[in-house]
């Protein structure tokens, strides 16, 4: 491209507004897409919350009254489905959106408008899941909706028709992302950013991406089987007809698990990023915890039956897969050690993003180790389906996820709003989580080796469940609380923050070379890079900061609505399957329609 | 099978024992998972206290590595210069790929032959039940014996007992905690599930597979008996009772339970009077310590109870509100509980 | 050595290969798993069935072997369409595109007259058995993929009766010659593990 002698970087792109409620549905800009995202996942965050508290209150005390028992099934299918999908994954797409591009060096992902698709397509989902509430059909058998309680035998009425289309719907859009993420991480590195020159981050983020596209074809296909079942009188899952429940379990899980993986992974990402800036010493080990993630994210396919110990697959399955599932803890306990050994001789500066990323590591560990006792089945024949397994998977994914999530959001704030938070609150509400967090679930270990099953909406006195069950109730409200600090600090700081400039923790990677918040186009030059941690390096070497030149020709590609036109098309075309095959069709040719102008709209 | 662990290891059984006692409390906690009392309740609760052990010291190494890399090297003091940029160490992430590696293989390797041993044929001389879930209580049938009954499964301290398992409806799973681990019950397969009791008692347990609405509600009893008594409640069971002739409630109880209008016999069986097999037997119901799967304690103002409004004590129970006034109720469980 | 101005060309990619060619792969990527599992769950149910008709009572493997061969040779003009674009011979490029369309569409058209004869000669249907279920399901989604195929073969020849085809947007054709050669070969797989192996 030629030069064009101007002041500053030239953006071409036709005139458009930057404010405004239009431009932001419009938007293809992946550092807006990835706000989008943050705010409404947080928002499905504090839903799933609201749901679990509901749970807490009616298990605090013995045979209580507060939700009836359909109502309090809805609430845990939901809290889970809600939790895992318009919660977690999304908050990751978040970071995946904002932080994945800059520190590529690159101007945005390699497919924008597919990137806004996803972004849309999530929300319409989300919203399309959660108006099952308001119809009175809030989904109530589960977050992993085993058949054949699924069937419109045992399940008449339209909850399960929102759980399984709304989990269609969301498939989608998590396929679009990972596909764009693989391209813009293969194909947009800067010049110089070989692999093992790349953010770790960035692998959690590659790593999780073929994760996706891998594992939700198959569940994918596991709720097209159960739509035909319900819809068209098929007999997949039903056994009067010759269909085996147990086959729903398999397709499922081989989804499933490495579902989980896609939840921790881009957590562990973010840890891997905040410990070396805040030790002041690179990771350690940077090689093994890139191998590590590509080792679990591969063995992560080959595991799904432990959860399934209690099935009756036989003594050789379970013998294989209580191995596999061992094996995966070492590089899991690899990329613990390297965390450790990264602190190990560093100048820890404990900033409220290093508090939860060293949480996340103690609290991740507890999790590994229940994990292990899941892993041995005879010993998981007691502990599967109790409260037991609860506490293993709330400690990784709330104790894991969350807490890496929390560590990313105080890291990479002023990134994206040019202000701090604050470290005041924010260390008050990083020792209420942990307060809040243990107290709600640690208890729950013991309630699981004492007998308590799970997804129960109730439970009898005289089974010395009803003092712990109370501690528990009572963490969760210190939760509460502990988020309601939290929102406050992002209230006040969004504008009232201090501002932080580009660099505010001599950090390492190239993002935070440029402005804080980004311009539109993120670098006016993209770097050339020459070593891992590059900026980090640059600094330390004297060399002077990234070249910036006037009189760069930047092309950004122009705003759109057809993404938000063909996931209108496709939230239409579901809804029809569950009503109307007229509202059906209708939106098939509404999507069909939205991809024609999509592909034919001049890219700019 | 030998019910106690090998020799070798009682120093760390009685430890563990008594920081499950300690936990545990015995029989404050009627479902505890830490007070085994079959064989194979004692086999796989030993794997999760060795495996427990293991944990701790990973727990103690681990977390303990992380408090002490927190504690010294904490910045003190600004500008004290930059750490030493250290990359990694090969030798080092061999090592610490190949400790945990070695801990699995000790924790693996007892697994797997736990697997193997508990999962073998049962005994020939075993005592064979056959458990079909149901939404949401549990059948039992003796084929040795000829006999059917719900919800509370009577087994014989030192017999081995063989559960034959399936469902009638959709997955549940069967869990009786302190006779050993679960195993789920499904329609299209048939599960087993053997042990050995060797404490007398009641023993409860529920459902382990979330199954719909009443799934919390769907629970069971245990009850080992001494070989006598064990005998003695088989042949009970086999007993066809004559109808009630003295109490005069129950003889009202017995007519309106054939009473076609009250729907009883299309669901329930009682040899000799009725035979509908949707829901429980209750040929001798008056002699179970819990009606309505564990739910309810067996007195006749429970079943009046239980009778008048069945969905109003379980929720999305399957037995309808028949329309029975309260003397008729009261009628009905006074000819239940007679037969014992 | 990749440097800065070769990154502020509009082309530049790190790994050298194409974006959009490179997204479309991992589509594809993700399209194995969909087709691996509703294979996988034929498989399954093979021989599950509880009633009949049976695989071997109602499948024409003849004339199914004649519509694989259409598709294999579906492929080929495909090949040639690209070819015939990419060195701008765009008369060849609408002959070959129009073959590759036409190809498809006699495999759609056995498609239909086949589940047409099983439903109404045979009575198999989705609901009759296990074997009813998974192979319409199966093949219903390759049909619908070859389907959305045509679709795009017929959308790339209006571009070239238009003028729009040219060997500047090749990858255009190469990319849905990409998607015309997976559903190819997913035809490969389902003819051989329902058809002739039985």
């Amino acid at each position: 491209m030629t030069s064009v002698a101007v002041p500053a970087p030239h953006v071409a792109a036709a005139a458009h507004a930057k404010t405004g409620l239009w431009s932001w549905i419009t938007t293809v800009d992946h550092k807006r897409i990835g706000i989008l995202y943050f705010v409404t996942a947080f928002i499905f965050f504090l839903a799933g919350g609201i749901e679990a508290t509901m749970m807490r209150i009616q298990l605090a005390a013995p045979n209580a009254t507060f939700v009836d028992a359909r109502t309090f099934n809805a609430l845990f299918t939901m809290h889970g489905t809600t939790m895992v999908f318009l919660a977690l994954m999304p908050l990751s797409a978040a970071f995946f959106n904002f932080v994945v591009p800059l520190q590529l060096g690159a101007r945005d992902v390699a497919f924008p408008r597919l990137n806004a698709f996803s972004y849309w397509v999530f929300l319409l989902g989300g919203l399309f899941l959660n108006s099952s509430w308001l119809f009175k059909a809030a989904p109530d058998t589960g977050w992993f909706g085993y058949a054949n309680l699924t069937s419109k035998t045992f399940s008449p009425g339209h909850a399960v028709d929102f759980w399984m289309l709304g989990l269609q719907i969301l498939g989608i859009a998590s396929l679009a992302a990972a596909f764009n993420f693989i391209v813009t991480i293969l194909n947009l590195r800067a010049p110089g950013m070989t692999f093992m020159r790349m953010p770790i981050f960035c692998w959690m983020t590659l790593v999780t991406s073929f994760l996706i596209i891998l594992a939700f074809p198959v569940i994918t296909v596991a709720l097209v089987l159960l739509m035909f079942d319900r819809f068209t009188g098929t007999s997949f899952f039903v056994p009067a007809g010759g269909g085996d429940p147990v086959l729903w379990q398999h397709l499922f899980w081989i989804f499933g698990h490495p579902e989980v993986y896609i939840l921790i992974l881009p957590a562990m990402g973010i840890v891997s990023e905040v410990l070396p800036t805040f030790s002041r010493k690179p990771l350690f080990g940077y090689p093994f915890v890139v191998y590590s993630g590509l080792f679990i994210g591969i063995l992560g396919f080959g595991v799904w039956s432990h959860h399934m110990f209690s099935v009756g697959l036989g003594p050789i399955a379970d013998s294989v897969f209580a191995i596999t599932t061992m094996l995966i803890a070492i590089p899991t306990g690899v990329k613990i050690f390297n965390w450790i050994a990264t602190l190990w001789g560093g100048h820890i500066r404990p900033t409220t993003a290093f508090h939860f990323a060293v949480g996340f590591i103690a609290m991740f560990i507890l999790g590994g180790l229940s994990g292990i006792e899941h892993a041995s089945p005879p010993a998981d024949l007691q502990q599967t389906d109790t409260y037991f397994v609860v506490a293993h998977f709330h400690y990784v994914l709330f104790g894991g996820t969350i807490l890496g999530i929390f560590a990313g959001i105080y890291y990479w704030f002023p990134k994206v709003t040019g202000r701090l938070l604050s470290e005041g609150l924010g260390k008050i509400h990083f020792w209420l989580t942990m307060l809040g967090f243990n107290l709600t679930f640690f208890p729950m270990h013991l309630l699981g080796l004492w007998g308590m099953p799970r997804r129960i909406y109730t439970y009898d006195k005289g089974l010395g469940f009803d003092t712990l069950n109370l501690v528990c109730t009572i963490g969760a409200f210190v939760l509460v609380i502990s988020t309601l600090v939290f929102i406050v600090n992002m209230l006040k700081s969004i504008r009232g923050g201090k501002p932080s400039g580009p660099d505010p923790w001599d950090a390492r990677t190239i993002e935070w070379s440029i402005p804080s918040p980004p311009p539109e186009y993120n670098f006016a030059e993209i770097p050339t890079i020459e070593h891992r941690d590059d900026l980090w390096e640059r600094k330390r070497s004297g060399k002077g900061p990234y070249p910036q030149p006037a009189n760069a020709h930047v092309h950004m590609p122009n705003p759109s609505y057809w993404p938000l036109v063909t996931a209108i098309g496709i939230l239409l075309f579901f809804i029809g399957l569950m009503l109307s095959i007229y509202l059906a069709i209708f939106g098939f040719v509404f999507t069909a329609f939205g991809i024609y102008r999509w592909a034919f709209e001049p890219a700019g | 099978m030998p019910s106690l662990p090998h020799p070798f290891r009682r120093l760390s059984f009685w430890g563990c024992l008594g920081l499950a006692l300690l936990l545990a409390g015995c029989h404050a906690f009627p479902q505890n998972t830490l007070d085994p009392s079959t064989d194979f309740g004692w086999q796989t609760h030993k794997l999760f206290t060795d495996i427990l052990w293991w944990e701790v010291g990973i727990f103690v190494l681990v977390e303990g590595a992380l408090v002490l890399a927190l504690l010294r090297f904490t910045r003190k003091r600004k500008g004290a210069g930059e750490p030493e940029q250290v990359h990694g160490n090969t030798g080092i992430e061999v090592a610490w790929t190949l400790a945990p590696a070695l801990i699995l293989v000790f924790i693996g390797v007892p697994t797997v032959m736990t697997i193997f041993r508990t999962q073998a044929p049962p005994p020939k001389d075993s005592l064979k039940i056959e458990v079909i879930g149901h939404q949401w209580w549990w059948e039992f049938r003796y084929p040795e014996y000829g006999i059917v009954t719900a919800n509370e499964v009577h087994v014989q301290r030192g017999r081995p007992v063989h559960f034959e398992m399936t469902s009638a409806d959709i997955i549940h799973s069967f869990w009786i905690p302190r006779l050993g681990g679960k195993r789920d019950v499904i329609p299209t397969r048939t599960n087993h599930l053997w042990m050995t009791p060797e404490k007398l008692g009641v023993i409860p347990g529920q459902c382990a597979e979330f199954c719909g609405t009443s799934h919390a509600n769907m629970r069971l009893h245990a009850v080992v008996n001494t070989p006598v008594d064990f005998a003695a409640w088989v042949r009970a069971e086999q007993d066809t009772l004559p109808p009630p002739k003295d109490d005069s409630l129950a003889v009202q109880g017995a007519a309106l339970f054939v009473n076609p209008a009250k729907l009883c016999t299309t669901c329930h069986t009682i040899n000799g009077v009725s035979n509908g097999v949707v829901g429980p037997n209750l040929t001798h119901v008056g002699s179970r310590r819990y009606i309505a799967a564990g739910l309810l304690a067996n007195t006749p103002d429970n079943l009046a109870k239980w009778i008048s409004n069945p969905p109003g004590v379980k929720p999305g129970a399957l037995m309808p509100v028949v329309g029975v006034t309260p003397d008729e109720a009261r009628a009905l469980a006074a000819y239940l509980t007679s037969r014992k | 050595m990749a440097t800065a101005a070769a990154a502020a060309d509009h082309h530049y990619t790190t790994t050298g290969l194409n974006s959009r060619k490179m997204l479309f792969w991992t589509f594809l990527g993700s399209e194995c798993m969909f087709f691996g599992s509703l294979i996988s769950t034929y498989l399954v149910y093979k021989n599950h069935s509880t009633t009949g008709p049976y695989p071997h009572e109602v499948l024409n493997i003849p004339l199914t072997s004649i519509s694989a061969f259409v598709l294999l040779m579906s492929s080929l003009t495909m090949v040639l369409a690209l070819a015939g674009v990419q060195r701008d011979r765009i008369g060849q490029a609408k002959l070959w595109l129009a073959a590759t369309a036409f190809l498809g569409m006699i495999f759609i058209g056995n498609q239909v007259y086949e589940f047409h004869h099983f439903v109404t000669s045979e009575g198999l249907t989705l609901q009759k058995n296990l074997f009813g279920a998974s192979f319409f399901v199966l093949t219903g989604f390759h049909g619908a993929h070859v389907t959305v195929g045509v679709i795009w073969l017929l959308s790339l020849l209006i571009m070239a009766f238009s003028g729009k085809l040219s060997s500047k947007n090749s990858l255009d054709v190469e990319i849905a010659g990409l998607y015309w050669h997976f559903v190819d070969i997913v035809w490969i797989g389902i003819f051989t593990l329902i058809y002739l192996i039985q």
